[in-house]
């Protein structure tokens, strides 16, 4: 399985058809979800203000979005003020290559890294590992992910897939550790175990980036395990690759953020570990800092009207949490490192609604709307899916689900014309009806039929019988 | 009140029952109704799924049948949620204002059965009788789009004879999700295979919803697997009356010639 990369590398119900059957998967994820979904819960109920925290979140990313240009400069130059060295990266490739041509520089062996979504959405792994540098991922979920040769699964928690003593069984192949239980504190321990070593040798150090403030050139990670401290502290070096969008212009604007993002991810008041860094200072952490800034189809994202609320995304994953699709899905078979329904609608955008795998994304899903409930920054994400749905179908040759689409509008276009194509379905349903119902339906509509029945169309509809109606009052 | 009858295209077609039963109901409270034969679909389908420029035709002619109505009521909270949500939105995609400001106005007159009595008339008790085990799924563009809350379970603890068991899981899709149900339908199954379960547990005779889409999905599997758990439209279940219907009932369902 490929270790990240945002295409998919096949159509998702397709994906889907094989993760439904993972019944250890299944029920990993539904026990992970429902367990976060009632903290959230709880943790969003004890701020009477929420609302208008998500409704301030939301403003305040827009703001910063419709001026993104100024501020990415302003930062640049406090960034360099400060110290640091500033890359821009156009897409995937140019952002590896810097990152690899960095580390080569010093001579690495090996990197450690900070959980970072982003590097993984530019497959940086397999490139540092094509140029033989050693990558070691220090976040818990991710090492776990990186040590099964898997891909992450969830922005958050990369290997929610997975249950204790399917990580154990791991730990002990992979690190040698001896493990006689599955408890959390024995493998947490076995992890540390391995980590502190890395971290005390290492001198590059690769990290993502939840925030950067323009006006100071400070950049923010939020996370939980203190892992990423000691990699953005301990090694000589350190390389933060940042989403064009992270950036807000300054530090009154993060304050919201510092309050919405723990409670919706890990249902948190507060989050555990923050850091902030600008650029480098004299005999404390790294003496050499290159922020990487990478756009990556995000100018195509905020270039549309409708889909660029997607850029208010703050990965906190809550969408994928209260997702029903994701709880059954995974999100493997969403096959990118963006899942669930902020994945359904980013990353066909990232793709420029050019990638035919990636441009199923945005039907993998019933619209329920418990993802734009959740959401800290108010993305409507049922309304961009529509729009998303909407733009590929226009791009896409008429199929015969189309030209169904065309006669019905057609149809309901005149009553008569409705009452018309009622009675023809009445009558021809007659050999598929067994006592009342159907039971078996032919091409696209037999995907129902796998697992439902359809009433049939009873004798009349209910013009008919309003009619019926309207002459017994008369009489 | 005059109230015009938004009755859908699914229900015109599947469900007719649903239909004079919302009819029935509303007489009954003291108001006048009517249905006019130019309405037939709101266009959600088209809209979802991708083919916008053929649902807007269709919202203009829901503007077009409905524009001279004092109040629209209709039995599905997803329709409803369509008109109210998402067609200011089709206009404003195809950067029609006058169908914008048209839209807006229409959808502030546009009421889910459920919140029309007890948000609009102010009734939670309908006088109906209906003697079964009843659970109640909330159906997510109700729940979530036109916020009807406890709306409709109001009305049914006020039902005599009925007894109202809880469902577990509630908030959870169904799986329906339109075009979803096919085009991603084991994802669909897998959906509805947790409410299936959820209803079963109740033992509950039928299970109960404001939109009949929903209930198709759920009613479908229902059916697929035997059970013998039905659905009823909360509409059928509120006009229904100890006096009258009564013997016309089958185990759970109104017929439709008792409600002409």
């Amino acid at each position: 399985m490929s270790a990240g990369g945002i295409r998919p590398p096949r159509p998702f119900p397709e994906a889907a058809h094989d993760a439904l059957k993972d019944s250890q998967m299944r029920r990993n994820l539904r026990h992970a979800t429902g367990t976060i979904r009632t903290k959230r819960l709880r943790a969003v109920a004890e701020l009477p203000d929420w609302e208008a925290l998500r409704t301030q979140a939301a403003a305040t990313k827009d703001a910063a979005m419709r001026n993104l240009a100024e501020h990415l400069l302003t930062l640049e130059t406090s960034v360099k003020r400060a110290g640091g060295q500033v890359h821009w990266a156009r897409d995937a490739a140019e952002a590896r290559t810097i990152v690899t041509d960095i580390a080569a520089a010093h001579a690495a062996r090996e990197v450690i890294k900070v959980k970072s979504i982003t590097s993984d959405e530019i497959e940086l792994n397999s490139a540092l590992e094509a140029a033989g540098i050693g990558v070691v991922e220090t976040d818990l979920a991710e090492l776990i992910v990186q040590l099964a040769g898997d891909a992450p699964s969830h922005i958050l928690v990369p290997a929610i897939h997975k249950n204790r003593a399917e990580i154990r069984d791991l730990f002990r192949r992979r690190l040698g550790a001896e493990l006689l239980t599955d408890e959390p504190a024995a493998l947490a321990e076995a992890a540390r175990v391995y980590l502190r070593e890395k971290f005390l040798s290492a001198t590059v150090a690769v990290s993502g980036a939840n925030f950067a403030v323009a006006e100071t050139g400070t950049v923010c990670v939020v996370e939980s395990e203190g892992n990423g401290r000691m990699c953005l502290t301990l090694p000589d070096v350190l390389i933060s690759i940042m989403g064009i969008e992270k950036v807000l212009p300054n530090w009154e604007d993060m304050a919201v953020f510092m309050r919405v993002l723990p409670r919706s991810s890990t249902a948190e008041r507060m989050n555990p570990y923050t850091s902030f860094w600008t650029g480098v200072r004299e005999g404390d952490g790294p003496r050499e800092f290159h922020l990487v800034l990478l756009d990556n189809g995000r100018t195509d994202v905020l270039a549309d009207e409708v889909g660029r609320q997607t850029l208010r995304c703050i990965r906190c994953s809550a969408c994928l949490n209260v997702c029903p699709v994701y709880e059954r899905t995974g999100g493997h078979a969403y096959g990118s490192v963006y899942p669930g329904p902020i994945g359904a609608i980013l990353t066909p955008q990232l793709l420029k609604l050019e990638d035919d795998n990636a441009n199923t994304l945005p039907w993998a899903s019933s619209l329920c709307g418990a993802c734009y409930d959740a959401c800290p920054v108010k993305i409507n994400i049922p309304e961009v899916l529509i729009h998303l749905r909407g733009k590929i179908t226009d791009h896409k040759p008429l199929g015969v689900e189309g030209v169904a689409m065309k006669t019905a509008a057609w149809v309901f276009g005149e009553p008569h014309r409705f009452e018309g194509a009622i009675k023809l379905a009445r009558l021809g349903q007659g050999p598929l009806v067994k006592q009342g119902a159907i039971h078996a339906l032919p091409g696209l509509l037999a995907g129902w039929t796998d697992s439902r029945d359809l009433p049939a169309f009873p004798q009349q509809s209910f013009r008919e019988l309003w009619r019926a109606r309207k002459a017994g009052e008369e009489q | 009140m005059q109230v015009d009858l938004f009755i859908t295209c699914l229900n015109d077609a599947l469900f007719p029952t649903t239909g004079l039963a919302m009819a029935t109901l509303l007489e009954r409270l003291g108001h006048t109704v009517r249905f006019t034969e130019a309405q037939t679909c709101c266009g959600q389908m088209h809209f979802n799924t991708g083919y916008q420029s053929e649902a807007l035709g269709l919202v203009r002619k829901f503007v077009r049948d409905f524009e001279h109505a004092e109040v629209v009521v209709a039995p599905s909270g997803s329709c409803v949620a369509f008109v109210r949500d998402l067609y200011p939105k089709a206009a404003e995609w195809a950067g029609d204002t006058e169908l914008h400001a048209q839209v807006l106005e229409l959808g502030k007159r546009t009421f889910e059965l459920s919140e029309f009595l007890v948000r609009v008339l102010g009734v939670t008790d309908v006088g109906a009788y209906y003697p079964h085990r009843v659970t109640y799924h909330p159906t997510c563009h109700a729940a979530r789009l036109l916020r009807v809350g406890d709306a409709p379970l109001e009305l049914l603890r006020n039902v005599r004879g009925l007894t109202l068991e809880p469902l577990g899981a509630p908030e959870q899709c169904c799986g329906f999700g339109g075009t979803f149900s096919v085009k991603n339908h084991e994802t669909s199954t897998a959906m509805l295979a947790d409410k299936v379960q959820n209803v079963l547990a109740t033992h509950a005779e039928v299970c109960t919803a404001g939109d009949n889409s929903c209930l198709m999905h759920i009613g479908g599997g229902l059916a697929r697997l035997r059970s013998g758990t039905g659905v009823v439209h909360l509409a059928e279940i509120l006009a229904s009356v100890e006096e009258g219907n009564g013997q016309n009932l089958g185990p759970a369902r109104v017929s439709a010639e008792a409600l002409l």
